[in-house]
């Protein structure tokens, strides 16, 4: 069930009636079965995988849980009888059986979403080598499911089962609590990945009708369709037709189908996470923020904190950290910094833990090269930008610029630029390609053929690029404007009926200049997919 | 206190204000981006002129381009005193004809109800524009929402069908001046449900029909002629099948069989026109506008007449010609016909 189609928003509707209408503290079970009824939409078969993780991840959260809980007890039981070596001894052992719980879940569900995303990768992979190696022997791709959202709702509950396991809070003892809290439907097919606490309270709550925060959260859902339906996916007509065509489209018409597919990504995967936050807004549940105005950011590691920020620290706290700190790594610290001297020697952990941050980063974008390179094309301009940062001071010392506003839209358009050339790996079908197209910006010159003949010819007519162009005009402006706090508060701040007629008028336009229905495919949200 | 309950008032007011403007802007939206039907493609006007009507005919025929092409009421109520009305569309669909019939019998119930038997060859739904041909001229009504739910594609959805904005929201692009001056109404099309066309373009080749692996028309289209006998035999009215005598589309004798077959088992009387072109005199040289796919106007008065005639010897139908209010609606609308005659034999020159 799309988003964008008619009936997820049927479904929303009785959804919404039926959660006011309901005895409060049914709410949440309303909830379960609204997300069960949401995912059985994708076929009935992805149930076994998200039940197999809801139901493997809360047992051994609850086995976990339970240890600790023993352990506490135990020691308070033995606090006068037991020798520090003994409470030592018997704190490892259970540790080590916590340890053991965890990799064993974690192996098992990282492990189904290995096998159902990345097989055909690894299949792929291994045919291209027996072909360099002049073996005629191919093997067969396999026709695997993936089950919709399975990389969201994974890491969702990994995260949860980690910190079970650090002894961060207590496992949810209800199954079906648990389940809710896997198959949140409006989040669970593009994100964010919240965290177990900061959803835990909200998610169970009794919600009554505040009209004040369900207006907002109308308010965020037609914001979230008007980027979706009037800007991203009209933005596509023209960012298929110039990455589908690598032959006619190259010099210029690259550097517009970048610039193309960066507001159509964004629009498309903020306009989605609008609508997410809407929905559980309507519902009185808090969702955490996104996306905090990315290509604002000055910097590489900026627009990290500020670009699907869920992950981003899904990411840090579960695999930089983990990583950055275990003892082979330490080890490794260690004798670097007596190889290398103090000053390189400390980055060594931080970076090799980066690497395989960016890594993974790549792969879960998806299971091909050229995501692979892209994460670790943004790690290597990472690394790079941290270690020109001591040039960086000195310029500054020397130049006053950095408070210019004139230095700041540099940097911003610099960084801007730079992710968007990145991305550019998303959009073509091998990484040699991506390079060629991207050299071909510098060597073909064809800025006025693509203008006064080629940019009309990609199924775009002047009407959309005017749709296009006051779109993301107006997108600027509300990213502007939220700067200086919520855009919803200002307006709600005005007379009522100010309000009522700009987002009347958001509702008029996405009907009207929506590029949906007969004669445009019905898209999905880009992360949908991951 | 009362300060505060007249600004709350203020508010509440000037919220249903926009509120309401919100909804009259959207609904004059609406209207301008549905296609008006008045430009090169008017047939899609023509469904919906049948509500205007005093709705006391004695003949309705149903079907696609085959009727509204082929059959001039005018002729028949000069000639024979018949009032008639064609309830035609472009790719007329017999489950739409069927509920076009149901829609119709709420309305009023004619002597005879004739349809048009070449979509019997359409067992599934064709193309998406044709039907918005049909259904949107529609009112609303049990059978609207019936033939909506028969004729939809997967790719569509009934809401389109309630809020047509959702459909045609993407023609704001392409607006013409017709879009702007017939947003309130249009003008009239038909001459009770006919499409006037006065040119010619004789018949120089007749393409031959492609060999088809099995003749037999589909069990959908099939219960749907079976719901259109009970239908009339319900409401007491009598249908006559008929295939016009347009050269193609191709008419397959094994098709023809099967209709005189069904005919002669439900008792029903059936006329292929094409077996009696030379008995109406036809001479597609002169008589079709299109090389003979559709006939012109002065083909149709031929049929017209013909099919006059047979209709008071076969269907036992009086002449209506000294009713006065019905005469007096007549000669208004046989001068408009003879007036759009006039005018399209001076353009055709």
């Amino acid at each position: 069930m799309l988003f964008t189609s008619y009936s997820f928003l049927a479904f929303l509707l009785i959804l919404f009636l039926l959660y006011y209408i309901v005895p409060k503290k049914c709410q949440w079970v309303l909830l379960l079965i609204a997300g069960y009824v949401f995912y059985a939409h994708a076929g009935w078969e992805c149930f076994l995988f998200i039940g197999v993780t809801t139901i493997t991840t809360y047992g051994v959260g609850l086995l976990i849980d339970r240890n600790h809980n023993q352990q506490k007890a135990y020691l308070a039981e033995n606090k006068a009888s037991l020798s520090k070596e003994e409470k030592k001894a018997y704190k490892e052992k259970q540790k080590n059986k916590r340890f053991a719980l965890m990799v064993v879940c974690l192996v098992l569900n990282f492990g189904i979403l290995a096998v159902l995303k990345y097989t055909n990768f690894a299949i792929a992979n291994i045919n291209g080598i027996l072909e360099m190696a002049g073996s005629e022997k191919v093997l067969a791709f396999q026709d695997l499911i993936l089950p919709l959202g399975i990389s969201f709702y994974t890491f969702q509950s990994m995260g949860y089962l980690i910190d079970i396991h650090r002894g961060k809070y207590s496992a949810q003892k209800n199954l079906f609590k648990f389940a809710l809290f896997v198959s949140f439907f409006p989040q669970l097919i593009q994100g964010p990945i919240s965290r177990y606490d900061d959803l835990e309270k909200s998610l169970f709550a009794q919600h009554a009708f505040d009209w004040h925060t369900i207006s907002f959260g109308l308010q965020r859902i037609l914001w979230g369709f008007f980027k979706k339906l009037v800007i991203a996916d009209r933005m596509l007509i023209g960012v298929n037709a110039l990455i589908g065509d690598t032959q006619t489209y190259t010099g210029f018409y690259v550097f517009m189908g970048m610039l193309f597919y960066a507001l159509q990504l964004y629009a498309d995967f903020t306009g989605g996470i609008d609508i997410t936050i809407g929905i559980a807004q309507t519902l009185g549940i808090p969702v955490q923020e996104n996306f905090i105005r990315p290509y604002f950011s000055k910097g590489i590691k900026e627009y990290w904190r500020r670009w699907h920020i869920s992950l981003g620290s899904w990411f840090t706290d579960y695999l930089f950290y983990p990583i950055s700190v275990c003892k082979p790594m330490l080890k490794i610290s260690k004798w670097s910094r007596k190889l290398l001297g103090e000053h390189i020697g400390k980055r060594v952990p931080v970076y090799a833990a980066s690497i395989a941050v960016w890594f993974v980063t790549g792969i879960w974008h998806g299971a091909a090269w050229n995501f692979i390179v892209w994460g670790l094309g943004n790690c290597f301009f990472i690394m790079l930008s941290q270690e020109c940062e001591p040039l960086y001071d000195k310029f500054h010392a020397r130049f006053q610029v950095k408070d210019k506003t004139w230095f700041k839209a540099f940097q911003i358009i610099r960084t801007f630029l730079l992710m968007s050339s990145l991305r550019m790996l998303d959009c073509y079908r091998n990484v040699p390609m991506t390079f060629k197209m991207f050299g071909s910006m510098f060597t073909d010159w064809n800025v006025k053929e693509a203008i006064t003949v080629g940019m009309w010819n990609l199924g775009l007519g002047a009407h959309d690029y005017i749709i296009l162009l006051i779109g993301v005009l107006l997108l600027f402006m509300v990213s502007m404007l939220g700067r200086r706090g919520s855009v919803r508060e200002m307006i709600a701040r005005k007379p009522a009926w100010v309000s009522v007629a700009v987002f009347g008028t958001v509702f008029i336009a996405t009907i009207l200049f929506g590029a949906y229905g007969m004669g445009y495919d019905a898209s999905q949200f880009i992360y949908n997919q991951f | 206190m009362t300060e505060m309950k007249k600004r709350r008032s203020k508010s509440i007011a000037g919220v249903a204000i926009v509120l309401v403007a919100v909804v009259v802007v959207l609904a004059l939206l609406q209207r301008l981006v549905m296609p008006k039907y008045m430009g090169e493609v008017k047939e899609g006007a023509l469904i919906g002129e049948y509500y205007d009507e005093d709705k006391d005919f004695d003949v309705v025929f149903i079907g696609d381009c085959e009727v509204y092409e082929n059959f001039v009421p005018a002729t028949l109520w000069e000639n024979y005193g018949i009032n008639s009305y064609i309830r035609g569309s472009a790719q007329q669909l017999i489950w739409q004809s069927y509920y076009l019939m149901e829609e119709t019998l709420t309305y009023e119930k004619p002597d005879v109800i004739v349809f048009n038997v070449l979509s019997l060859q359409y067992n599934e739904p064709q193309k998406e524009a044709y039907n918005r041909m049909t259904i949107d001229g529609m009112r609303w009504s049990p059978s609207k929402i019936k033939c909506i739910q028969a004729s939809m594609f997967e790719s569509e959805s009934f809401i389109e069908y309630v809020f047509p904005i959702l459909r045609y929201h993407d023609r704001w692009s392409e607006l013409e001046k017709e879009d702007f001056r017939y947003l309130f109404g249009a003008e009239k099309v038909g001459h009770n449900g006919y499409y006037m066309q006065v040119g010619v373009e004789p018949v120089v080749y007749i393409p031959e029909g492609k060999i088809l692996g099995d003749y037999s028309f589909g069990e959908n289209a099939w219960s749907y002629l079976d719901k259109m006998v009970a239908l009339c035999e319900e409401n007491d009215v009598e249908l006559v099948l008929i295939k016009a005598p347009s050269l193609y589309p191709v008419w397959y004798p094994e098709w023809d069989e099967q209709v005189i077959s069904y005919a002669e088992e439900h008792g029903l009387k059936y006329i292929n026109f094409l077996e009696h072109t030379e008995e109406i005199g036809l001479d597609f040289s002169t008589d079709t506008y299109d090389a003979g796919l559709h006939l012109n106007l002065y083909g149709a008065v031929k049929l017209t007449d013909y099919f006059g005639a047979w209709l008071i010897e076969e269907c036992d139908l009086g002449d209506r010609r000294g009713e006065e209010d019905l005469t007096q609606i007549w000669d208004d609308k046989l001068q408009k016909f003879y007036q759009q005659k006039e005018e399209l034999e001076e353009k055709e020159q």
